[in-house]
C-alpha cells in the first residue's frame, strides 16, 4: 500500500545556487500527484530529495523535513534503505545493458542478496504483468538484453524494475517525455492502475498528461511551488497569476 | 525542378517564406559533388593503408618464425628439458612451465590489484589528493623500462631472501601488469554512464555493490581488453626477469627457486655460438608468440560467453 508524504521547509541548493526555496507539500496516500513547471524550476530536485538521490550529487545538500507516513527520512532511516521504499524511474529508460530482461526486472532483488530462484521468478512476472509488458518480452526473458528492446518496453521494464522491489512510493522523473505518444499513452493507463497500491509523484511538461493521471498538481516556478491544488481546480480556476499564465501558454 | 514540394499540404500561413530553389546542375555544383567523392575515397583508402602497415608487420614475424623455428619443433621441445652443451636434441619444456607459472603468478598479483585501483580511480578518488598521486605514480610507472625493474624487484626481494626466485620474477612482471590495468580500467568505468549507476542506487543498492556489480560488470569487456595487452606485454619480458627469475636448465616448479622461462631462454639461446641453439631459439619464439595469442584468443571466447542478444 501506498503510504502519504508531508514535505515542511524543504530547502536544496547545488553548490551555491538555491534550487529550492522552502516547500510544504502534503502528497496524498494512493493519488497520483503531477508537478509541472518550466525547465529548471527544481521539479526534478523535488522528486530526487524524496528518495535522498539529491545527495549522491557531491555538491548537493538538502535541509527540512520529509515524513512518509511516520518516518523523517532524513533522520530515521538510512538513504539506502529509504530508497528501497521510494522507488525511481527515469527520464530516460536506464536498463542496466549488460543484463537480460529478467536481471534487468529483478536487480533490485539480486543486487540487494535476494537469491531464492522461485521468489524471483514470481516477481519478475508479477512486475512485468503490472507494467503491461509481460506479454511482450515473456518469451526473451533470459536471452535478451535489456538493451535490446525499443525505447518504450525499455521504460515499461525500468517501471518494472522500480515496482519488483514492493516501494510505498514511486516516483516519476518525466517517464514519458523520450516516448512515442503510443508508448506514452500505455504508461499513463499504467500510472492509472498502479495508483490502487503505490503513491505517485509524477514530474512532467505535457499538461495534458498531468491532467489526464493525476488528482493533484503542484506547480513549481524558480525553486519556489507557486500553487498546489486539485488538478480540476490548477487548470480551470488556478488561484495564481503566474499558474494561469503557464497554463495557458503565456510563458514557459 | 521545384516538383519536389507538390505533394505536401497547403501552407497554414498565407504567405510562406519564399526560398530561392536549389539548383544541383550547375558545373560548380558539379565539381563540389566530384571534390566530395574525392575526398571520401582518399579518406578511407588512408584508413585501409594503415590498416594494412599495421597488419604488415604481425604477419611478417609470424612467417619469418614459421620459416625459421617450425622445423624445430618437435614432442622432444615440448616434453624435455635442455641439454647440456655439445649434446643434441633437448627442448623447453621447462621453459614453458616455468612462463606458465611466472605469468599466472604475476596475473594472480597484478589483476586484481591493478583493478581495484583503477576502481578507486574512477570510482572515489576522483579530485582528491591521493586519487591524483596514484594516477601519476602509474602513468610514470608505465614509463619505467623494464630492465630498471628487475633490478628493483632484485634489490628489495632478491637480495633480502639472498636467492634468485619465480616469486621475484612474477612480482616484476605484476608490477609491470599494473599502471595499463589501472588506467584501463579508470578510463573504461569512465565511459559508464551515470544513469546507469543511478538506476541501481535508485534501486536501494549500496553504492559498493553499485561499483562492484553494475559500474564494473558494464566496463567488463574494455578492463578485460586492458588486462589481455598488460599480460600479452610481459609474457615477452625478458629484462625483468633476468635479475629475479634468472632462468633455470633443469626441471623447477618451486616458487622459491630460480625458475626457467621462454623468453630467458630464447636469450640464452640466441646469444650462443652454437646453431643448434639457435634454431631452438627460433622455435622458443614462435612457442612464445603462438602461447600468447592462444591464450587472449581464449579469455576473449570465454569472456563472450555469456554475452546477451542485443547487449552492447
Amino acid at each position: 500500500m501506498g503510504v502519504g508524504i508531508l514535505v515542511e521547509h524543504l530547502n536544496a541548493w547545488y553548490g551555491t545556487t538555491h534550487t529550492l526555496q522552502d516547500i510544504n507539500l502534503h502528497i496524498p496516500a494512493n493519488h497520483a500527484t503531477a508537478l509541472i513547471g518550466p525547465s529548471g524550476c527544481g521539479k526534478s530536485t523535488f522528486v530526487r530529495c524524496l528518495n535522498r538521490m539529491h545527495e549522491t550529487n557531491p555538491i548537493a545538500r538538502a535541509t527540512g523535513t520529509v515524513k512518509m507516513g511516520d518516518l523523517d527520512i532524513y533522520k530515521d532511516v538510512s538513504p539506502v534503505e529509504i530508497r528501497r521504499r521510494v522507488g525511481m524511474v527515469f527520464q530516460r529508460p536506464n536498463p542496466f545493458p549488460t543484463m537480460s530482461i529478467y536481471d534487468n526486472v529483478v536487480s533490485g532483488l539480486k543486487l540487494n542478496g535476494y537469491r531464492n530462484r522461485k521468489v524471483l521468478d514470481e516477481t519478475c512476472e508479477r512486475s512485468l504483468k503490472a507494467a503491461a509488458l509481460w506479454d511482450e518480452v515473456k518469451d526473451d526473458l533470459k536471452k535478451k538484453s535489456g538493451a535490446s528492446l525499443s525505447g518504450g518496453q525499455q521504460q515499461r521494464m525500468c517501471i518494472a524494475r522500480a515496482i519488483a522491489v514492493d516501494p510505498e512510493v514511486l516516483l516519476m522523473d518525466e517517464p514519458a517525455s523520450a516516448l512515442d505518444p503510443v508508448s506514452t499513452s500505455k504508461i499513463e493507463d499504467l500510472i492509472f492502475h498502479l495508483k490502487a497500491q503505490y503513491t505517485i509523484v509524477i514530474v512532467t511538461h505535457n499538461m495534458q498528461q498531468a491532467a489526464r493521471v493525476a488528482e493533484n498538481t503542484g506547480f513549481f516556478l524558480n525553486g519556489k511551488m507557486v500553487e498546489f491544488d486539485s488538478t480540476h481546480k490548477i487548470f480551470t480556476n488556478p488561484s495564481d497569476k503566474r499558474t494561469e499564465d503557464y497554463i495557458t501558454g503565456r510563458f514557459g | 525542378m521545384s516538383t519536389a514540394a507538390t505533394n505536401l499540404p497547403a501552407s497554414p500561413d498565407a504567405n510562406p517564406p519564399q526560398r530561392p530553389p536549389m539548383d544541383f546542375n550547375t558545373s560548380h555544383a558539379r565539381w563540389n559533388d566530384r571534390l566530395r567523392n574525392g575526398v571520401n575515397y582518399l579518406i578511407s583508402g588512408a584508413a585501409i593503408l594503415a590498416t594494412v602497415i599495421v597488419i604488415i608487420p604481425l604477419i611478417a614475424i609470424l612467417v619469418y618464425l614459421l620459416y625459421k623455428g617450425a622445423s624445430s619443433l618437435n614432442v622432444d621441445f615440448f616434453t624435455k628439458i635442455p641439454a647440456p652443451v655439445g649434446e643434441p636434441g633437448g627442448g623447453m619444456a621447462n621453459s614453458i612451465v616455468g612462463s606458465g607459472i611466472i605469468l599466472a603468478l604475476s596475473s594472480a598479483m597484478g589483476i586484481p590489484i591493478g583493478i581495484a585501483a583503477g576502481v578507486y580511480l574512477a570510482e572515489y578518488g576522483r579530485g582528491r589528493f591521493l586519487g591524483n598521486a596514484v594516477r601519476f605514480t602509474a602513468d610514470v610507472l608505465n614509463g619505467v623500462p623494464s630492465i630498471v625493474m628487475g633490478i628493483a624487484i632484485y634489490a628489495l626481494i632478491v637480495m633480502q631472501q639472498k636467492h634468485f626466485s619465480a616469486f621475484a620474477g612474477g612480482v616484476a612482471l605484476a608490477i609491470m601488469m599494473i599502471p595499463t590495468i589501472t588506467r584501463t580500467t579508470e578510463e573504461m568505468l569512465a565511459t559508464v554512464p551515470h544513469s546507469i549507476r543511478e538506476a541501481a542506487l535508485g534501486l536501494g543498492v549500496p553504492r559498493w555493490r553499485t561499483t562492484l556489480s553494475v559500474a564494473l560488470r558494464t566496463a567488463s569487456p574494455g578492463i578485460i581488453t586492458g588486462c589481455m595487452l598488460a599480460f600479452a606485454r610481459v609474457a615477452g619480458e625478458t629484462a625483468p626477469l633476468l635479475f629475479t627469475a634468472l632462468g633455470n636448465q633443469f626441471w623447477s616448479v618451486s616458487l622459491n627457486q630460480p625458475i626457467a622461462a621462454l623468453p630467458l631462454q630464447i636469450y640464452l639461446y640466441a646469444e650462443s655460438p652454437y646453431d643448434e641453439w639457435h634454431r631452438l631459439a627460433w622455435a622458443g619464439a614462435l612457442v612464445l608468440i603462438v602461447m600468447i595469442m592462444v591464450s587472449v584468443t581464449l579469455v576473449r571466447i570465454f569472456a563472450n560467453r555469456g554475452a546477451l542478444k542485443g547487449g552492447n
